[in-house]
């Protein structure tokens, strides 16, 4: 595995490149072609910029995750995306990167009220398919200067350059969390339990539903978070919106540990199959999950989000009948696992890829 | 500031560039009369004009595939016009182009509690965005001063952002999905009503590309639960690195504020004697408004108050009900209309960090004196975003050009601190020549090859965002 020191080095090894090149953060994930020589970023680490009193971080991509977390906990301040572990579920080893999560565009429960990764990656420095060192974004919260290709960076899974150095917003931890339950709902209503407490304004940070809860009963989460005086109001609000049967947890244990759970989807770790992550309409989740015939399932994001263990090979998306993307991200078969798009977004993305990466050597194949 | 010459073979072809548009639109959407056409010789940047050979005012996003497909085929440029609010000049015409307007186009197609977004035609203005679901208790949150005019389409292309975007972010953290239309007359869905649209985020590179990439005609736009309550305090200093400290302490502290504004002397002056909001005389004001029930405002305000009481300063003055939070934002609110009854004034709107804000507006001073030229400065303190008002007098000869050069000079200084050019207005054809200050010719170039993918023969909006020289040899190939 090649390993430069420097984004210099990087651009070298990606100007100099004969064959493909595969992108390793901490390799922890699962899907996607194993060709091609491996450069690690592992070398492009360590923590440029810290401003808490500007919210802003400059960190290098291959700094882990671990340790931007352990920054910012210092402060008192978090990634608000709440990016999640996935080793349980994809069963790797490893530390993911802080480069990985941006490339995935990878963000956890709170992403329904905080936004997505890409929402907090302010600028970002990268490496593209001809080995050209590249800028865009910066480190400041507001900025329209130029086109926003921070954006198309995230979730581009290191197909359109390899990212050297990343600038996040980040924001106060929450002092103080509680948890609204409630027990023994059908999918369907905890859909419209978690869409009433969305649209209360109580900034609910977290809503989701596991039809086989730890305990093997439907659980439905909702979560709030703030100052101790506001959680305590907001979660008592938010049990009166849920109806008969709502009980608060406010043990911050319980509470950290059941919200680690939904984000690490705890609820489909272990057991044969394919794992999924479907993004629809949280409307539409009760359709889609009675149609997709899953051997289990849990829905984040107040229905937004449903991740699915299907028996291997299964062509999900053929089941799927309403708007929206699934990703296979864990298991292999026929299926791709890159949702395909629809003509006229396909032209553009080939184009996009076609400009960034001419040779096609940046984990080709990925996102096809 | 040049503009590309026009091309006379465009110009000497108006008949039949005029007769194929009619062909596809009804004749009231053509606009070619040379009187009328002035109507759309400029945009909020109004030291630039220029009538455009046309302009057209599709219905639907038919009528805007079936104009661009004309355009394309005649080779003619095109620029895509809202409300003509941009202050960058986003949608300044050129002689030999067609303004597409999408003014016509600003009807609600569908709101969804349940699933809070809400889907419109682009033409629709942000504040009857909200005035569509505000009653049922929702608001779309970007919220530009200029929300009253502004359409969507512009906000999209501009990525714009208001006062409160420190909680709820810009333009593109609450756009969900675009139907836009290509150059070349093709049809493109993006995203829609749930989160994260799959494979590469078009979204987010077409949200913020100043009309270039596509028309965008619909929009799928993130709707949220209005809060409770909001109220403000004031607090007065004596310096403005007092000021600044307060704010890094309070964000520090972990208060997630909805908006923190920050005046300067100059502009609080100016204020007071256009709006008489009773604000008290000092060197630096700060205004931080929280939301939330009434105890939480309650606990937030006096948390933040404890935090400015370390910062020694002048006084403070908190908002108890409505009434006296409106008194605190009247100054705040009067502030561009305060400056334009003074004089011409040019605002810019670069952003910096947060940190770097009094030795910013140490230089800003330093400069205005070298200049000759007054500024008062007012910010969004917690995101960095800078706007100050240079004074100017435009009946004066080379008062504008001199006004240009030191606006030039402190956005340059934006720059050279880590922060950027523009923060929400845009590049569009004011601050154009300035990429390369911000930019090396590989980060220009990337972005170049974006416009490349989605409009090869570069005749959207063609000579914006980039540096003439930059884009030349595109726009002529
Ligand atoms: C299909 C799929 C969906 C996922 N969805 C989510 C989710 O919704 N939420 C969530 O929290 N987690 C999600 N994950 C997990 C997510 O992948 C990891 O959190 C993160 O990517 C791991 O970081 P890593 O450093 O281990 O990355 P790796 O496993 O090393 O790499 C992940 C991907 O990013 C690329 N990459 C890594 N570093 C760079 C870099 N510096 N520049 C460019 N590209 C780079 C790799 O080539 C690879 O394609 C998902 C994983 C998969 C496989
Ligand atoms: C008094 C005042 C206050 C302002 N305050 C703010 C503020 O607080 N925050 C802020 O961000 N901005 C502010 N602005 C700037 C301006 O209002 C915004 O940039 C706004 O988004 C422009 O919208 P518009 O509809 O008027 O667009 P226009 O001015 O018509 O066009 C702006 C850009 O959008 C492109 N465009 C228009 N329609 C389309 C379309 N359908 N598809 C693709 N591209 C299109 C144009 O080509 C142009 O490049 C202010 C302006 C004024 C005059």
């Amino acid at each position: 595995m090649m390993r430069p020191g420097t984004e210099a080095e990087l651009a070298e090894i990606v100007r100099d490149a004969t064959g493909p090149l595969r992108i390793v953060g901490g390799g922890t994930r699962s899907v996607g072609p194993t060709g091609g020589e491996a450069v690690s970023t592992a070398g492009l680490s360590g923590v440029r910029l810290y401003e808490p009193g500007a919210l802003t971080l400059v960190v290098g991509a291959g700094t882990s995750l671990g340790e931007v977390e352990t920054v910012l906990a210092g402060e008192g301040q978090a990634l608000a995306f709440e990016p999640s572990d996935m080793r349980g579920l994809l069963a790797t080893t490893g530390d993911s990167t802080i480069g990985g999560v941006i490339a995935a565009n990878a963000s956890g429960p709170r992403r329904i009220q905080a936004g997505a990764a890409r929402d907090f990656a302010l600028g970002v420095r990268f490496v593209d398919g001809a080995g050209e060192i590249i800028k865009n974004g910066g480190r400041v919260m507001k900025n329209v200067t130029g086109y926003d290709l921070v954006k198309l960076m995230c979730g581009s899974w290191g197909t359109l350059g390899v990212l050297t150095e990343i600038s996040l917003k980040v924001l106060p931890a929450p002092k103080s969390r509680a948890c609204v339950l409630v027990y023994g709902l059908s999918v369907g209503d905890a859909v419209e339990v978690m869409s009433r407490a969305l649209g209360s304004p109580y900034e609910v940070t977290g809503a989701a539903h596991a039809p086989v809860g730890v305990d093997g009963h439907p659980v439905t989460m909702l979560r709030v978070e703030g100052f101790e005086a506001q959680v305590a109001y907001r979660a008592a609000e938010i049990a009166k919106l849920a109806g008969d049967g709502a009980v608060i947890e406010s043990d911050p244990d319980k509470v950290a540990a059941g919200w680690a759970w939904v984000r690490d989807v705890g609820a489909l770790q272990g057991g044969a199959g394919d794992i999924w992550r479907i993004s629809v309409k949280p409307s539409d989740a009760a359709t889609v999950v009675e149609a997709i015939g899953a051997e289990a399932v849990m829905l984040d994001w107040g229905g937004g989000l449903i991740w699915a263990r299907m028996a291997e090979g299964t062509d999900l998306r053929a089941r799927m009948h309403v708007p929206g993307h699934a990703t296979r991200v864990r298991g292999g078969g026929d299926v791709p696992a890159f949702h395909p798009q629809n003509a006229g977004v396909a032209k553009i993305e080939a184009g996009l890829r076609a400009r960034f990466d001419p040779r096609g050597i940046l984990n080709p194949g990925l996102m096809a | 500031m040049e503009m590309p010459k026009p091309d006379d073979m465009i110009l000497n072809r108006k008949d039949a560039i005029v007769a194929a548009l009619q062909e596809v639109l009804p004749s009231d959407a053509v606009i070619h009369d040379a009187f009328e056409t002035k109507a759309y010789e400029c945009d909020g940047l109004t030291a630039y004009r220029c009538p455009p050979l046309a302009a057209v005012l599709p219905a639907s996003t038919e009528e805007v595939a079936a104009v661009l497909k004309v355009c394309h085929r005649m080779g003619v440029p095109v620029v895509p016009r809202g409300s003509g609010t941009s202050l960058a000049g986003g949608a300044l015409p050129t002689e030999d182009s067609v303004i597409l307007g999408v003014a016509r186009m600003n009807d609600v197609i569908e709101t969804n509690y349940a699933d809070r977004y809400i889907r419109v035609q682009t033409g629709r203005t942000n504040l009857s965005v909200t005035g569509a679901v505000e009653e049922d208790g929702f608001f779309y949150a970007p919220d530009p001063s200029s929300q009253l005019a502004c359409a969507i389409a512009g906000n999209i292309a501009m990525n714009s952002g208001g006062a409160h975007c420190l909680k709820y972010g810009v333009t593109t953290n609450n756009l969900m999905g675009v139907t836009m239309v290509t150059m070349d007359g093709e049809v493109i869905e993006i995203g829609r009503a749930h989160l994260d649209a799959g494979g590469l985020d078009l979204l987010g590179v077409i949200c913020g590309s100043e009309g270039q990439l596509g028309v965008v005609t619909e929009a799928t736009l993130r709707i949220l639960p209005k809060p409770e309550g909001a109220r403000p305090v004031l607090m007065a200093f004596n310096s403005n690195e007092v000021a600044g400290e307060c704010v890094s302490d309070i964000i520090k502290s972990g208060i997630l504020p909805v908006a923190i504004e920050f005046m300067d002397r100059p502009c609080i002056e100016a204020c007071e004697a256009f709006a008489k909001a009773g604000y008290p005389m000092c060197e630096a004001l700060l205004i931080v408004e929280v939301e939330g029930s009434e105890m939480e405002i309650d606990a937030q305000l006096a948390q933040i108050m404890d935090i400015a009481a370390r910062n020694d300063p002048v006084e403070m003055r908190e908002a108890k009900d409505a009434d006296e939070a409106g008194r605190i934002w009247l100054g705040r609110k009067s502030a561009f209309g305060a400056m334009g009854q003074i004089n011409d004034y040019m605002c810019l709107d670069g952003t910096i960090p947060v940190s770097a804000l009094p030795e910013v507006l140490r230089r800003i001073k330093q400069m205005s004196a070298e200049y000759g030229l007054d500024v008062a400065n007012v910010f969004h303190a917690g995101d960095g975003n800078m706007h100050p008002l240079i004074l100017f007098d435009a009946n004066k000869p080379g008062d504008l050009e001199l006004c240009e050069a030191f606006g030039a000079d402190i956005l340059r200084l934006c720059v050279e601190v880590g922060g950027c050019l523009t923060g929400e207005h845009g590049v569009g054809v004011e601050k154009r020549d300035l990429m390369s200050d911000q930019f090396d010719p590989a980060d220009l170039e990337a972005q170049m090859r974006v416009k490349d993918v989605f409009d090869p023969a570069w005749l959207l909006n063609p000579a914006k965002v980039f540096p003439l020289a930059a884009s030349r040899d595109r726009r002529h190939a």
